[in-house]
């Protein structure tokens, strides 16, 4: 036990949360501030993590130093990426654009049917609570156990976000501008593209952004119920049981720099499509 | 009213009962419901064919189109079971099994049931309790709302096998390692709800409410917590759900703590796919239920608030 | 003069949870071409539901309407008209170009064309060089003009108006109401303007069209004796002042000063 290190990086910590403090007092509108601010937490939170875990001797089964995870994570890239080529690659990518594509197209079937929408969408609402990542077997049994099986998973978790969101967004547009759009005699087409999906898009993206979570997670858990010798899940499954936590943690950095990625890149298209929707441009005028 | 409306008003009764439930979403629902389960029992005949079709073969037997169709129906282990399977094995396994056999689904879905409501518990306590801070104290809100969001970017579902096993190693097994999983995942959408909700009155309401001198635990009571329950009962919908989700997947890095999610996993290994399908339809059960449940009681709060149910 | 709109006996009832509710009972009404009609009335009084069964938003329930000869449905399909809503209902993605632009994309105007008419219809408004904005940097009096820019791109020949500037203030009002006058002396399009303010109406209007409810009905029609053109100043003239009475005691006579229930 060395309690000066841990003493060191707590007096450290709290260096690093009074600046922090002073930044967001003074200088909040400041552009580098803003940047600099999250970064220090991010920094001090990892030379917390080393500080504490060596000076308190944590074992490393329950949680390793981030230097050791480090190691790990340049000694085994190999694996790492293997792994990343399977499950995020092929299952989440996969997975993620059947489920959004025929959500969206399954919503605007039931928009066009009153029938399905009092029919399907009351279903709809009742399975998207329910434990879908519970399929990952049965999946298993009809494509497989490679990754199909857990792409197909990834379908059955994005579907129903996908099917409610665009829903709602569908039925968003005020009856102001749909008299409008009645009053230049325009069909149910033209209106849909015209009005209805850019009025939608706010909606459409809130579902793309949770479903880029779900994807990974649900890509991820689907392979603790089998897969072949790769693939995040699976690491993540054997190695705690070999107690690698360090590997483990090098994957879930992984995941974690993958998913965070994954959701800036939907994020960056949103700003770009939805610009003119209040939450995006501030709520000015 | 006049009495010839009146009069037709007693005539059309029945009418008006079907045609209620036709323009209502029952109706439709139904229709749908049942258009599943005929494409389902289509599919069954479709996909268990070609074994059946070997079996036949490997036996020598001819058989006619409905007993094939029947044959289908009744594999033992088959590709696509058929409804009345999956709920002839929940039946036999729950009402026909010992509660304390191991083999009983009524026992596991006991075990994932407690670590549900557990977690679920420990999670809205913690949410509330937070959210509560957060809004009183300028300080809490810019410190802890941010860690809160990032706590939800540890896929905590990811890690599960982690925490099961690493608080293993330490002595800490059963019930304790998956309730805590499901209260990290539960306990994130009562916090943002609960913020948003305890925030909800508009500002005029909180000026009338210093216009009498009110203190803040008076505006707490008699303001912000009546106005915080409907965000209250929709977080606690999603809470619930995700909370069953979490002490399933908890279960399957400790298959000798039982849970259905265990029961998945075996019958995974084991190829017994009515034995899958019926654990999977028993914790889906479970999750309707919970959240129905989760319903009846904000109906029930509502109504006694004056709200229109 | 030819009749644009022509009303015999119109009704439209709504059935409501309340009861039957009688919005426009046995109106008749002729209005001819160039004629600037304003309609007056309290709430209730069927003026907007009139202007909505006139644009087929509404369908009435007996008597008869046509629009140039035409049922409303069929001059709706024949895009007879421009509505301008209460709000201007702009689209917050499109540029102010783009929203006046999408009656021609519908109707499928050239892109030639759609250019010629937004530049055209901007610079009627008052409005070239915003044509690069987004609604939501416009404020409210500009964003209700680009809404009448959007109504006049396709050349209809009547305009349907619904209190397009009640919710702005009074100086941008006046300004407005200036404006309109000036657009109607140019396009010599037939307008028919839905108005809460008897001034407005006065000030607008050829005809004024007063209207009562429960049930909603034509009380009186008004043709106006003040000249075709008019400045600002001519509200505080005699002859204003006796339109605007005249308006206000057929307002009376409906009941409408009175309280509900």
């Amino acid at each position: 036990m060395n309690m000066s290190l841990v003493a060191g990086v707590v007096i450290f910590w709290l260096a690093a949360w009074a600046l922090n403090e002073f930044l967001v007092r003074r200088f909040s509108a400041n552009r580098a501030v803003r940047l600099f601010v999250p970064l220090l937490f991010g920094v001090t939170l990892l030379v917390l993590w080393e500080g504490i875990t060596r000076g308190l001797a944590v074992p490393q089964v329950l949680l390793p130093p981030p230097s050791a995870i480090w190691a790990r994570l340049t000694d085994s890239t190999s694996i790492l990426w293997a792994d990343f080529q399977q499950t995020f690659l092929k299952s989440v990518l996969a997975g993620y654009a059947i489920g959004c594509i025929s959500g969206f197209v399954v919503s605007i079937l039931v928009d066009r049917s009153p029938f399905l929408r009092r029919g399907l969408l009351p279903i709809g609402n009742f399975v998207s609570a329910l434990p879908i990542i519970g399929i990952a077997p049965i999946m298993v049994m009809w494509f497989g156990f490679d990754w199909p099986s857990k792409a197909a998973v990834v379908v059955a978790m994005t579907f129903f976000p996908m099917l409610v969101n665009t829903v709602a967004g569908l039925s968003a547009t005020s009856a102001i501008e749909g008299d409008l759009m009645r009053t230049y005699a325009a069909g149910y087409w033209q209106t849909l593209f015209k009005l209805r999906l850019p009025a939608a898009a706010p909606f459409i993206f809130n579902a793309l952004k949770i479903n880029s979570t779900l994807a990974l997670i649900g890509a991820i858990v689907a392979e603790f119920f089998g897969t072949p010798i790769v693939g995040m899940g699976f690491r993540i499954s054997t190695e705690v049981g070999k107690l690698a936590i360090d590997l483990v943690w090098a994957e879930i950095a992984v995941a974690a720099v993958a998913g965070s990625a994954f959701y800036g890149l939907v994020a960056l298209i949103e700003r770009a499509t939805t610009f003119w929707h209040p939450s995006i441009r501030g709520g000015g005028a | 009213m006049t009495s010839a409306v009146a009069a037709t008003a007693g005539i059309g009764r029945r009418e008006n009962l079907l045609t209620r439930l036709w323009q209502g979403n029952t109706g439709p629902v139904l229709i749908v419901v049942a258009a599943i389960l005929i494409f389902w029992y289509a599919m069954a005949v479709h996909m268990n064919a070609p074994w059946q079709q070997r079996l036949n073969d490997r036996a020598g037997e001819e058989v006619s189109f409905t007993q094939f169709v029947d044959q289908t129906w009744s594999q033992k282990k088959p590709l696509l079971p058929a409804p009345h399977q999956i709920v002839g094995e929940i039946w036999n396994a729950t009402v026909l099994t010992d509660i304390n056999s191991r083999r009983s689904l009524a026992y596991h879905s006991w075990i994932t049931l407690s670590a549900t409501l557990l977690g679920f518990a420990f999670g809205t306590a913690l949410g509330v309790g937070l959210a509560v801070i957060i809004i009183h104290n300028r300080a809490s809100d810019q410190s802890l709302m941010p860690w809160i969001i990032a706590s939800q970017t540890v896929p905590i579902l990811a890690i599960a096998p982690m925490v099961v096993v690493g608080l293993g190693a330490v002595g800490i097994t059963g019930l304790f390692p998956k309730a805590l999983i499901s209260m990290y995942l539960s306990f994130f959408p009562v916090v943002v709800g609960m913020v948003k909700g305890l925030r909800s009155p508009e500002a005029i309401q909180i000026d009338l409410m210093r216009t009498y001198s009110a203190s803040p635990w008076q505006v707490f009571k008699m303001l912000r917590w009546p106005a915080s329950l409907p965000f209250l009962f929709a977080s606690m919908r999603v809470g619930v759900a995700i909370s069953l989700i979490g002490a399933v997947v908890g279960e399957l890095s400790n298959a000798a703590g039982g849970g259905l999610g265990v029961r998945l996993l075996t019958g995974s290994y084991n190829g017994q796919t009515i034995q899958i399908w019926a654990a999977l339809l028993l914790a889906a059960a479970l999750a309707a239920i919970l959240v129905s449940l989760v319903g009846v009681a904000e109906r029930f709060v509502t109504r006694r608030m004056g709200g229109a149910a | 003069m030819t009749s644009v709109v022509s009303a015999k006996n119109l009704s439209l009832t709504f059935e409501t949870n309340d009861g039957p509710v009688e919005a426009l009972k046995d109106v008749n009404l002729e209005i001819g071409k160039g004629e600037f009609v304003s309609f007056i009335g309290p709430s209730g009084c069927g003026k907007t539901t009139f202007l909505r069964v006139m644009a087929d938003l509404e369908s009435p329930t007996a008597g008869d309407i046509s629009i140039n000869g035409m049922t409303p449905d069929e001059a709706r399909t024949n895009r007879a008209y421009g509505y301008v809503f209460q709000a201007a209902a702009l689209f917050p993605w499109r540029t102010v170009a783009a929203n006046v632009a999408l009656p021609l994309e519908i109707m499928g105007f050239s892109k030639s064309e759609q250019q010629q008419r937004i530049a055209r219809t901007l610079e009627l408004v008052n409005l070239a060089g915003f044509e690069k904005k987004y609604p939501w940097q416009l404020s409210g009096g500009m964003q209700q003009r680009a809404s009448i820019a959007r109504a006049l791109a396709f050349d209809a020949d009547l305009l349907l108006m619904d209190e397009p500037f009640g919710a702005l203030d009074e100086i941008v009002r006046d300004h407005l109401n200036e404006q309109l006058l000036k657009l109607w002396a140019e396009t010599n399009k037939t307008i028919c303007f839905v108005t809460h303010s008897i001034p407005e109406a006065v000030y607008l209007s050829t005809k004024i069209v007063v209207m009562s409810p429960r049930p909603g009905r034509v009380t009186d029609v008004i043709d106006s004796p003040l000249p075709k053109d008019r400045p600002l100043d001519i509200r505080e003239t005699p002859e204003f002042l006796e339109v605007a009475h005249r308006v206000r005691e057929g307002l009376r006579a409906g009941h409408s000063y009175e309280e509900e229930g």
